[in-house]
């Protein structure tokens, strides 16, 4: 059951993306920071932690549910050393994802050779 | 049925637009849900070998971000995002992509100006506006609690 709520919220954020894609003029990393930052609002008022309860993956996925880890992070960071926190919780809960996806970016660059058009 | 080849176009042009956002739409959502639906497949074998739910969800996105960035390296995941739009664009494999497609292809601008800051073309902005939306959430939450 948790892989088809996964496989339906996760479609239906990508849907909202499509939809944005199509009919405004939004260029996609436009579509990308809006995700994000919606992902931190709705993370920081509490709505996203409660869809990701249900969808899992099919929340924490898409890029919503990296704003959301934002916010999240930056709230248990508060909690834990005070008001220094809403400097480093954010970046700190990011650290993960963004260092993966620059070590690996740069290790494609040095193995891959763009496709010649 | 005799029809002239501009009142063919008018027809064709308000027949198509919203058939095409449909088959737009049924593709990002397919493809969506399937990297959403792998992911949470990852996430309970992450689980099931001794992870608990924070760790588990690291893996999946470590994981993902592996696949997609091998994929973009490989050229395979243009293709996937030619057929499936946001489906493939949104999900965390999609920033990825965008971080590992401008390091490859910009490479021959040198490994400063080319790799290293073509990489963030796209995840500059995320991330900037990211943390600086987390900011305003820490401020809030820091002053009225949760």
């Amino acid at each position: 059951m948790q892989y088809l709520w996964a496989f339906l919220v996760g479609g239906a954020i990508c849907v909202i993306g499509q939809i944005l894609i199509d009919k405004t003029k939004l260029t996609s990393a436009r579509i990308l920071v809006l995700f994000v930052v919606a992902g931190v609002i709705l993370g920081g008022i509490g709505l996203y932690p409660r869809l990701a309860e249900f969808a899992g993956a099919g929340a924490t996925v898409p890029l919503p549910g990296f704003g959301n880890l934002l916010a999240k992070g930056v709230k248990q960071e508060i909690d834990q050393v005070g008001a220094i926190g809403i400097l480093t919780g954010g970046l700190k809960a990011s650290a993960a994802g963004v260092m993966a996806a620059v070590a690996l970016s740069f290790l494609a660059s040095l193995i891959f050779e763009p496709k010649s058009k | 049925m005799d029809i002239s080849k501009s009142h063919y176009k008018k027809m064709v042009e308000k027949a198509s637009p919203n058939s095409r956002l449909g088959a737009n739409c049924a593709k990002a959502f397919v493809v969506g849900g399937l990297i959403c639906a792998f992911g949470q497949v990852l996430n309970s074998l992450y689980m099931f070998w001794g992870a608990n739910a924070d760790q588990a969800g690291t893996y999946v996105a470590m994981s993902l971000i592996f696949l997609a960035v091998l994929l973009t390296g490989l050229g395979k995941y243009d293709d996937l995002a030619t057929f499936a739009g946001a489906g493939s664009g949104v999900p965390i494999t999609g920033f990825a992509n965008a971080m590992a497609a401008p390091a490859i292809e910009f490479k021959k601008e040198g490994y400063i100006f080319g790799v290293g800051a073509k990489m963030f073309i796209i995840a500059g902005p995320v991330i900037v506006y990211g943390t600086l939306a987390s900011m305003v959430v820490g401020v809030f939450y820091f002053f009225f609690g949760g």
